[in-house]
């Protein structure tokens, strides 16, 4: 592991963590409003650390609610888009001929569509501001590239020895699929898994940035950078504050995902 | 050549088919209606509306009208902006969006290569290093980040361009966006374009052209250069599809009347046919702009065979 991966890895759990316990240690609740610090600077008058915005909402407590939001879509929509991915692409490689240039067509297909607009379009299909609909959304388009490595990876596996062996020993298609080939290519899946995480984050707050995704009262790392956006002459800290929780989480998930996936690689060659 | 580009002119047929279909009924599924408003309209008044619009017909009578439509270059009446098509107003907002998206994907090629290659001609330098650490925080931020923090240095801080309060046919009101537009592109194409000089400069036919005797210099810009630019050519027809659907993004934040806000609000005010066209005409650009990115490839390199 390099040191940059290191360095990525604990940013990340630092941040995670920090998410996580805000609530205590936070001496405000996301949604209260401070009638007597409306739009104050960060600093440590009155314990508001990050500034608060037009409604006198603390920065911090909010700030960390979104990321809270944000890592668990990110999460939430990558692990469905594994799952997606995961299965799609084994079976089209397992079963090959027929069946997988049909499967793999269709990921063509789905493919040359800009997903942006298939995000919109399933954002819509829900109610707004459902955080359970948002994922499995943004979870659901986030599935091709997963099937094309599995499926590739699938393929050269399906050559094995064990594999004949477990045909061999009447082992039915599911079972070699689920016992010998899922785990067989997890090294890979968990490498591109943690890129995806970043990208599901973008698209969040992609969604939300846009008004399409989580709604208020709650805040998303996207909305927040929009209110901030438009306060930016007066109080830019508003921006600032969620543009660089949102930019250091991005980088940090990136530069894991490229190192798992660099030290993945040296192991296979 | 020509039949290779006759077929996939074919091909693009199935795909936008799936995508008017995808688009068609998934929009239909979700909840509420175009004319869903605060206070309810009167039963008559909402049966006449939605007979007038076709909502009244079967599901999919609405979609044989609406396919036969597009078949005719009619993509229907907007719901919500009254007495307009969706052609017509697509079209308001189009030029201005292909504009800012044109000229992020030149400005990100104009100066992406170069930087890739100034990189790859001093590996592991530190201009190296700096160029692509810059390159890993372009890729990595998405424009609505980028966009205000530009807007906030260069239009507030140090206003040295106009944002804010669009006026047509005043350029400084679009160098921001472009430049927030391509910035990920630019990133994305020195990246490549550094790695793929890298791997040719490792090759056979470079070696052999040192060892007859040319100076390091002409054999990069003579040998390396050309053949380095293929990924940076296959990269072209994503890259514009990216900066097609990026200037969404853009258009939003610098408050550009483009044609993205129609597709934005479309979606808030369940404006089926103004979503469907806006899903339609960028969904054409970018198949069409991955087409036109696949011929020149095979143009730029003789050695690509059509099956």
């Amino acid at each position: 592991m390099s040191n940059r991966t290191r360095a990525a890895l604990i940013v990340l759990s630092l941040l995670a963590t920090l998410a996580l316990i805000a609530p205590w240690i936070s001496p405000y609740s996301p949604d209260f409003l401070d009638w007597q610090h409306q739009a104050s600077p960060p600093g440590f008058e009155a314990s508001h650390w990050l500034g608060t915005d037009r409604l006198g909402r603390d920065l911090f407590a909010r700030g960390m609610q979104a990321m809270r939001v944000s890592l668990l879509i990110g999460v939430l929509a990558s692990l469905v888009s594994v799952c997606i991915g995961v299965l799609w692409g084994a079976t089209a490689g397992y079963l090959g001929g027929r069946v997988d240039s049909l499967m793999m067509r269709f990921v063509d297909i789905v493919y040359a569509l800009p997903y942006v607009f298939i995000v919109i379009i399933l954002s819509t299909l829900f109610a707004r501001g459902s955080i359970a609909a948002l994922f499995i959304a943004i979870g659901a388009v986030g599935w091709l590239t997963m099937a094309r490595i599995v499926r590739g990876q699938t393929l050269s596996l399906r050559r094995r020895e064990f594999i004949d062996a477990a045909i061999a020993s009447g082992v039915r298609a599911p079972q070699i699929l689920w016992r010998h080939i899922v785990p067989n290519v997890a090294g890979a899946v968990i490498a591109y898994a943690t890129l995806t995480i970043p990208q599901m984050i973008l698209f969040e707050s992609f969604l939300s940035f846009l008004g399409l995704g989580v709604q208020e009262p709650f805040a998303s790392l996207g909305s927040l950078i929009n209110e901030g956006a438009q306060e930016m002459e007066s109080s830019a800290w508003m921006l600032l504050v969620p543009a660089t929780l949102l930019t250091v989480l991005l980088v940090a998930f990136n530069l894991l995902g490229d190192g798992l996936r660099a030290s993945l690689e040296s192991r296979d060659e | 050549m020509l039949v290779y580009a006759l077929r996939r002119i074919a091909g693009l047929i199935p795909t936008l088919f799936v995508l008017i279909s995808l688009s068609f009924f998934i929009i239909r599924l979700a909840p509420g209606g175009p004319f869903d408003q605060e206070q309810a309209l009167p039963p008559q008044v909402r049966a006449n509306l939605d007979a007038a619009y076709g909502l009244d017909q079967p599901l999919f009578v609405q979609y044989g009208r609406y396919l036969a439509g597009v078949a005719h270059g009619d993509l229907g009446p907007s719901f919500r902006y009254k007495d307009f098509r969706v052609t017509e107003l697509i079209a308001s907002g189009l030029p201005l969006s292909l504009t800012i998206g044109l000229a992020a994907a030149l400005l990100a090629f104009l100066v992406g290569v170069p930087l890739g290659a100034a990189a790859a001609w001093r590996a592991n330098s530190f201009t190296d290093h700096a160029l692509m650490s810059f390159s890993m925080i372009g890729v990595v931020l998405p424009g609505f980040v980028v966009g205000p923090l530009l807007a906030l240095l260069f239009g507030i801080y140090w206003p040295v361009f106009r944002v804010g309060g669009y006026e047509p046919g005043v350029v400084s009101f679009l160098v921001l966006p472009v430049i927030t537009l391509a910035l990920p592109v630019t990133a994305y194409v020195s990246r490549l374009m550094r790695n793929s000089v890298q791997e040719i400069l490792r090759t056979n036919y470079i070696r052999s052209a040192r060892a007859k005797g040319l100076p390091a210099r002409t054999v990069f810009l003579r040998h390396a250069l050309r053949p380095a630019l293929m990924p940076v050519v296959s990269y072209l027809g994503p890259a514009v599809a990216f900066v097609i659907t990026g200037s969404l993004v853009v258009e939003s934040v610098f408050g550009l009347p483009g044609s993205g806000r129609f597709l934005i609000q479309g979606a808030i005010d369940r404006d089926y046919p103004l979503v469907m066209g806006m899903i339609l005409v960028y969904g054409v650009l970018t198949l069409v702009c991955n087409l036109i990115a696949d011929l020149l490839y095979g143009w730029l390199d003789p050695r690509v065979r059509y099956p």
